[in-house]
């Protein structure tokens, strides 16, 4: 009853086409718009906006960037911190060696180098699918980590390989408070997360799914299977290679290769398995769960108990942390995703459901 | 009866209310703790902050704080991660009547993370013994503090302690030099300085990294076999210490021709690798051991009657990390003491701490004071130098525990402050930062 279409018709291709083709979903991405847009930035503070929102977003990113990768196009990944990394280094590289660059030419750039790179780790999946082409994206993660390290033209010669981001300045405006680095971060983050949505909407997107659905099948039907995976490649890694930039730029300020290292790569892949595989909710749902979860442990853990010794909290929050992954995933092997579809639908036969 | 009973009711809540507030009113330092107690480097966190929180609940206990402020902490966990570390820095910056007071990540990549956030902030970001080695330069990193003694000057002396060893620098011609170290930025530090030297003193240097984590070292020991270098220099950190030394011993190389650094120097290092680790010589800035008067305060007042601190294991009190803990305490304590001789017995905001830190002054008298003699070097600091001692002494491990073999060596500013001021100038114009005045500054002081 909450949750139902009846009585809005749709009298256009146009309106049938629609992103979000329900007034109710309509209504509440607007009201969503608002709270991140205005609500957030009147009522947070600089810890929310430089503690959590900010890598909130950027990972959720890069997780949608995998999820267009893993979860769409069924190709299993484990390269995405290096795709990340590539996409820090390389906006950091073009903001110092092109005089006047601006930054958010230097990240799309940053975004097709990251691209380009995943495109050539990307060729062995014509002949590996499976955790054998895990495998292969595992060596693109080491490839890149060691090439960032032992080259030190990446790093700008700096001693122990680190880069310092430089001052994001747009059309004369310093991006250098938290809020101003959230609503940017957020900003980008929105128009990418609405271009995946149209993405997987359109053909490319559906020819996509049909490779992940079986390769035979979609060869069949005239699904050219080296453009569709080279450009599920690219495509993921360009959302990995922005979002890697926006680590280095909007969050840390300074990173060194091991700050994208295999555990981060892992980290991107548990949040889609947790928030959703083929899902752009369960990107951001993901995100949230793995990044935001161990924070909120911790801080209610302090309030909770104010004088317990702190390397037991440590301890107990790790492994509650642990066994809710476990929960989560008995309950809904699909992703927190799915649970939220389960809702929609039992909300739509309200007071009824089934 | 009705109305009595209302009074003593409103009596009880002003007196409940005055004691809630009284606590806020007394003077109080706080001090924000990025520690780490869990993951893969859990074993340097709890030695390190237990010494660390001993030492402050000690002056809490024996002095009733610095001064009559008394010292008061939170920790928050970082798990060594960069990003969980920026997250407790903002969390915990705030925090207490004048904020986090002073930053110890204990993590090199956390530093960097950080070192943007401090300037802005305004908190002193200190450093011991690691992170960047050029943050000496105070012109260009005011809020940053590599004190004691940084990466670079420790390599040079590890190099004058070689030298020594083969009877005179001069002797070092011709030598072979192989430096092993693990594939980070901590791990990367030293390369460039190591060429210098090489050049310097004419010995040859090889670089062999060990990817992280480094449980895995077989083909690099096998390329030291064929090399037969004449020293090894290991630049380790956590388990690719141990499994060095087991690899050296497979391969036939005496673990008396290597030399660590103070990452491969702990208890933790040494004791799984057996015996194989017998003789290894390891660069350290102060002692193990419980023999300091400053230890049996902390055993005394903390420990002591019952008292539990805040190590689990009571075992590992003077062990390196215990100890390091100790002095980090010590010079923050000493930070709050100088800062407080300058703006008054109170809680000092961060930069009123800076301060303190810019201007610590701890001479041989005050060591014994403290009942930190020998165990920590003199130490001065100013605008110019953010490290003060910069001075190194090395130990060996008996099979059983450290023992120091050398005098406190000093390092080689000859080299390490050019190429710490080359260092911070490009990171300077790489930011656009603008040089602080420090002879401007002392005279404005006068």
């Amino acid at each position: 009853m909450i949750y139902r279409e009846a009585g809005q018709f749709k009298t256009t291709y146009a309106q049938d086409s629609l992103i979000f083709p329900l007034r109710q979903d309509r209504l509440s991405m607007v009201a969503l718009f608002a709270f991140a847009y205005v609500i957030v930035p009147a009522f947070a503070t600089d810890y929310w906006f430089s503690a959590i929102l900010i890598p909130f977003l950027i990972l959720s990113l890069a997780a949608l960037g995998l999820n267009i990768l893993t979860g769409y196009t069924g190709q299993l990944s484990l390269g995405t911190a290096g795709f990340m990394a590539v996409g820090a280094f390389a906006a950091f590289n073009f903001m110092l060696r092109v005089p006047g660059m601006p930054i958010l030419l230097a990240f799309v750039l940053a975004g097709l180098s990251a691209a380009a790179v995943g495109i050539l780790f990307g060729l062995p999946s014509l002949r590996i699918k499976g955790f054998y082409l895990a495998v292969a994206t595992l060596a693109a993660q080491f490839f890149i980590e060691w090439t960032l390290t032992k080259f030190s033209w990446f790093s700008n010669d700096n001693s122990s390989g680190v880069i310092s981001a430089q001052k994001m300045q747009i059309l004369g405006y310093d991006f250098d408070t938290p809020v101003s680095k959230y609503l940017l971060t957020l900003t980008i983050v929105v128009v990418l997360t609405v271009l995946a949505i149209n993405l997987i909407r359109s053909e490319t997107g559906r020819a996509f799914m049909a490779v992940r659905d079986m390769g035979v099948a979609a060869e069949v039907v005239g699904i050219p299977m080296l453009k569709t995976k080279l450009l599920s490649f690219a495509i993921s890694s360009f959302y990995c290679g922005i979002a890697g930039a926006l680590w280095a730029f909007a969050y840390l300020g300074s990173v060194e290769p091991q700050a994208f290292d295999l555990n981060r790569s892992f980290q991107m892949l548990f949040m889609i398995i947790i928030g959703g595989m083929g899902s752009i909710l369960g990107s951001f749902l993901g995100a949230f769960f793995m990044l935001l979860l161990p924070i909120l442990l911790n801080v209610f853990g302090h309030a909770l108990f104010p004088g317990i010794r702190s390397d037991l909290l440590s301890n107990l929050e790790v492994c509650l942390f642990g066994a809710l992954i476990i929960f989560f995933l008995i309950v809904e092997p699909q992703g927190l995703a799915k649970l939220w579809r389960t809702g929609k639908e039992k909300l739509r036969l309200w007071p009824f459901p089934y | 009866m009705k109305e009595r009973r209302l009074k003593r009711a409103v009596l009880g809540i002003v007196i409940v209310l005055l004691m809630l507030a009284t606590p806020v009113l007394a003077a109080e330092q706080y001090i924000a703790m990025l520690s780490f107690r869990v993951g893969p480097y859990a074993a340097g966190g709890t030695g390190f902050y237990g010494g660390y929180i001993d030492y402050l609940d000690m002056l809490n206990k024996r002095d009733g704080g610095i001064n009559g402020v008394k010292l008061t902490w939170e920790e928050c966990e970082t798990e060594y991660k960069n990003d969980r570390g920026v997250e407790c820095y903002e969390r915990l910056k705030n925090n207490g009547p004048t904020g986090a007071s002073v930053i110890i990540p204990l993590s090199t990549g956390i530093t960097y993370s950080l070192i943007d956030r401090v300037n802005v902030d305004k908190l002193p970001l200190v450093t011991m013994g690691y992170g960047r080695s050029d943050a000496a330069d105070g012109r260009v990193f005011p809020y940053v503090f590599p004190v004691v003694t940084s990466y670079w000057s420790q390599n040079t002396a590890k190099i004058k302690y070689i030298g020594s060893l083969e009877g005179g620098m001069d002797k070092l011609k011709g030598k072979k030099i192989v430096n092993l170290y693990h594939g980070s930025a901590y791990g990367k530090e030293t390369m460039g300085l190591l060429d210098l030297q090489a050049a310097k003193y004419g010995f040859t240097v090889t670089h062999i990294e060990v990817p992280h984590p480094g449980n895995e070292q077989q083909s690099q020991w096998m390329q030291i076999r064929q090399m037969k270098p004449d020293w090894v220099i290991l630049r380790g950190w956590g388990v690719m210490n141990s499994v060095a030394l087991k690899t050296a011993q497979k391969v036939g190389f005496p673990a008396n021709r290597m030399i660590g650094g103070w990452w491969s120097g702990a208890e933790e290092d040494v004791i799984p690798a057996g015996d194989a680790a017998k003789n290894f010589v390891t660069a350290a800035f102060h002692p193990s051991g419980v023999d300091f008067p400053v230890i049996q305060d902390i055993l005394k007042h903390v420990y002591a009657k019952g008292g539990t601190g805040n190590m689990t294991d009571p075992k590992r009190i003077g062990q390196q990390y215990f100890n390091r803990g100790v002095i980090q305490g010590i010079l923050v304590a000493e930070a709050i003491r100088t800062g407080q001789e300058k703006y008054g017995k109170r809680s000092l905001t961060g930069e009123e701490m800076r301060w303190g830190f810019e201007n610590l002054d701890i001479d041989d008298k005050r060591l014994k004071e403290l009942g930190a003699h020998d165990l920590l070097q003199p130490l001065k600091l100013s605008c110019m130098d953010h490290e003060g001692g910069g001075a190194v002494k090395f130990q060996r491990w008996n099979g059983d525990k450290w023992e120091i073999v050398s005098d406190w060596i000093p390092s080689d500013q000859e080299i390490v402050r050019p190429e710490v001021e080359k260092s911070a100038a490009k990171y300077a114009a790489e930011k656009g930062i603008t040089l602080r005045n420090c002879t401007q500054e002392a005279k404005a002081k006068k």
